[in-house]
């Protein structure tokens, strides 16, 4: 059992605390992980990504191979289409649809939900708005990594376990608001799942 | 056993400390900073009292590992692989001292230049200086290597490379630590002279280094990090070095891989090894992340014509940083692309952030200097790199670190004058200052711009050596204090800064114009950091 995951953004979104909390869930259930990071010069503002692969089988390579991602999870739509060429035919897309412009010539935003609703499994949700909806706007992320759950080979309970331990340092508020963001990205493709 | 999940980096720092050492020195740069960021945070680290603050730039830092090896203590120095070319004067030499207390020089090198200006490949320093160059395949080993590598250095009494590239320092993954160890208690060199290169001296150490060429030869041979993996199929060997085995491997997660293969982690090359493998196979193909220096150092080792493929014969491509995909290519297996990008995704390169007053100063500076024309700022290494994209177009070079001042001040001599020379503050005092005393001798006629947001903001906002010390430095160099100038680089002040900016352009000689406001993302860093200890 392996799940090969590409996590895409821009730099300063926060990407790697989505990586952390897959992270811990892997090794939670004894799990082998690698994981690697943009550091450096692409932090400002630039495109970033990160290979997130966890198995209970040894991994080799800490990069992915071409067509191998089962899950590109994007928090910026432009973004998620970068990796096209690492998702495997069966993988699943799952992006957040709110905009980050930061440069001149930024598409239009139909044209790419277009692009995103022409793939086989594509998971497209305002995150942003779900999380403001539920009065946590920093929860975003958490929402997107609810809305790639069912594609991660993980259970539902040992993400949030692991989102406890995460934010264990902040309060119990903050991990009982952010479990609510991920149960609500969790709802909205538990469904597109199970077709 | 417990496993801690750490980046390549973070393991080097743990086998560091775990290995005993009584100091880590270094100057940031990516992907080497998070192996001196790890030990200045880590909890035995500060119960030990281990040196952990940043040096001014790589050199200082070498030779103070090295002064803390001469006092017997056991030393981790660290850098960028281009960091190394500013200490490459102390390496080299220690090659030649050799060292007392174990050392170990970690130096991270960065193929594709994800964040650098070159992607030379450390192992050849290795190479030039003629000492063990350890490489790790993986996290685990790079833990492992330095905790042994510091033991290595001290049997052989020489220095000793642990060589990463950008993939290892900046990927996790699970590591098992070994027992800490004790530090070395102060101990100065059984020769009293060691260090000291007086021709006469020199000579005998360098025939000493001579000498022990055979035995690191031989422990590389025996070393349990270099392996021959023998196969079935005798139509090709590989030799796979570092994280490329990782490559080699992930191409056969289903099947058994047919070919014999060599797995080097330690240099020089096991020269007993690569023959046994070459005796077993027909063609040899090597696997190497950096420059071709295995492959060119075997294209003439057998004198039997075995054919050698690597990244000089189009087998891969001669540059960049490798991955499974070509490695499966090399092997004749195809490739299975996913889906392709759509043509509408734009490129998103970094930029400065929002509000970021390196902004201010290039607006201000772009407009003074708008009448006298283009090609005089000569500029350096970091954010304010970033100024030589658009909107802002103000800067012409960046070659390397201090390149600014030096730089202006040649185009001065040539004839272009006024030139600019803009600079971090960091990047000042890491290799400004020395330029700026040519300047001053000459009386140059040449505008310093000191960008000074108090940090080394590129890395992750580590603490700036220049911070409170830019205007003495500058006056105790020779600068005259009426042309020491300085402004907060804020939209508000825009004509102050240009009208500023103009003064020193007219006046014909050193100036320094210091643009001081702190970073941003430092800035809200240390207000987490507040907020999370006031929990």
């Amino acid at each position: 059992m392996k799940t090969d995951i590409i996590l895409a953004g821009v730099g300063g979104q926060g990407i790697l605390s989505i990586a952390a909390i897959v992270g811990a869930a892997a090794l939670g259930k004894g799990w082998n992980l690698k994981q690697a990071e943009t550091h450096g010069m692409s932090q400002r503002g630039g495109a970033v990504m990160s290979h997130l692969r966890i198995s209970d089988q040894p991994i080799s390579s800490d990069l992915i191979p071409l067509g191998g991602a089962d899950v590109i999870l994007s928090v910026e739509p432009m973004e998620s289409l970068r990796y096209l060429p690492w998702l495997s035919s069966g993988g699943w897309l799952v992006t957040n649809s709110t905009v980050f412009d930061n440069i001149p010539n930024y598409p239009d935003i139909n044209a790419i939900t277009e692009e995103i609703l022409k793939l086989p499994h594509a998971v497209l949700l305002d995150a942003d708005t779900i999380a403001r909806d539920l009065g946590n706007a920093r929860g975003s992320n958490m929402v997107m990594l609810g809305a790639a759950a069912p594609f991660l080979g993980l259970e539902r309970e040992e993400i949030t376990g692991a989102i406890g331990m995460i934010f264990r340092r902040k309060g119990e508020e903050i991990v009982r608001a952010n479990i609510a963001a991920f149960d609500a990205g969790y709802a909205h493709s538990s469904n597109r799942a199970a077709r | 056993m417990q496993k801690n999940l750490l980046l390549g980096a973070e393991a080097i720092a743990q086998g560091a400390i775990d290995g005993g050492i009584s100091g880590v020195y270094a100057y940031p740069g990516t992907p080497s900073t998070e192996i001196t960021e790890y030990i200045q945070v880590n909890p035995e680290a500060l119960r030990r009292g281990i040196h952990r603050t940043w040096s001014v730039n790589e050199k200082t830092a070498y030779e103070a590992a090295l002064g803390m090896s001469y006092a017997g203590k056991k030393s981790l120095v660290c850098m960028k692989h281009v960091g190394l070319n500013v200490a490459a004067d102390p390496f080299m030499n220690s090659c030649v001292t050799g060292v007392n207390g174990g050392l170990v020089l970690a130096v991270a090198d960065d193929p594709s230049m994800h964040s650098s200006q070159n992607e030379q490949d450390s192992r050849f320093y290795g190479k030039f200086g003629m000492v063990p160059v350890l490489e790790p395949s993986n996290q685990q080993e790079a833990y492992d290597m330095t905790y042994e590598g510091l033991e290595l250095s001290e049997k052989l009494k020489l220095p000793v490379v642990l060589r990463i590239t950008t993939r290892l320092a900046h990927s996790r993954s699970g590591v098992v630590s070994r027992p800490l160890k004790e530090e070395n208690q102060l101990l100065l060199p059984a020769n009293p002279k060691q260090f000291l290169l007086l021709p006469a001296f020199a000579r005998r150490y360098y025939q000493n280094l001579l000498s022990k060429q055979e035995e690191i030869v031989r422990l590389s041979e025996q070393s349990p990090w270099n392996r021959l993996l023998p196969g079935t199929d005798s139509a090709l060997g590989i030799i796979c070095c570092g994280l490329t085995y990782n490559y080699l491997m992930e191409n056969f997660r289903e099947s058994h891989c047919p070919y014999s293969v060599l797995k080097i982690t330690q240099y020089p090359l096991p020269a007993s090894l690569v023959r046994n493998l070459e005796a077993s196979c027909e063609e040899i193909l090597v696997l190497e992340e950096g420059f071709p220096l295995v492959e060119e150092q075997l294209a003439s080792f057998f004198g039997k014509g075995t054919p050698v493929w690597g990244r000089l014969n189009g087998k891969l491509p001669r540059a960049g940083e490798l991955n499974p995909d070509h490695v499966a290519r090399a092997l004749g297996k195809s490739v299975h692309e996913g889906f392709p990008v759509p043509s509408l995704v734009a490129g998103r390169p970094p930029a400065l952030c929002q509000g970021c007053g390196h902004q201010d100063l290039y607006f201000a500076l772009n407009e003074a200097i708008e009448s006298i024309g283009h090609g005089r700022v000569f500029s350096d290494i970091g954010c304010y790199t970033l100024g030589a994209l658009q909107p802002y177009d103000s800067i012409d070079t960046c070659v390397d670190m201090g390149a600014s001042v030096t730089m202006a001040k040649g185009a001065a001599d040539a004839g272009i004058q006024p030139a600019f020379a803009v600079i971090g503050d960091s990047t000042f005092t890491h290799s400004g200052i020395t330029g700026l005393l040519d300047c001053v001798i000459e009386k140059s006629n040449v505008n310093v711009i000191v960008l000074d947001n108090e940090a080394v903001a590129m890395t992750g906002g580590q603490d700036s050596s220049a911070r409170g010390r830019i205007e003495d430095i500058c006056a105790g160099v020779g600068v005259s204090e009426d042309h020491i100038r300085v402004v907060v680089p804020l939209k508000k002040n825009h004509a102050q800064m240009v009208s500023v900016i103009r003064q020193e352009m007219e006046y014909q000689g050193v100036s320094v114009i210091i643009a001081r406001r702190p970073c941003l993302q430092k800035l809200a860093r240390e207000k987490r950091e507040k907020a999370r200890q006031g929990e």
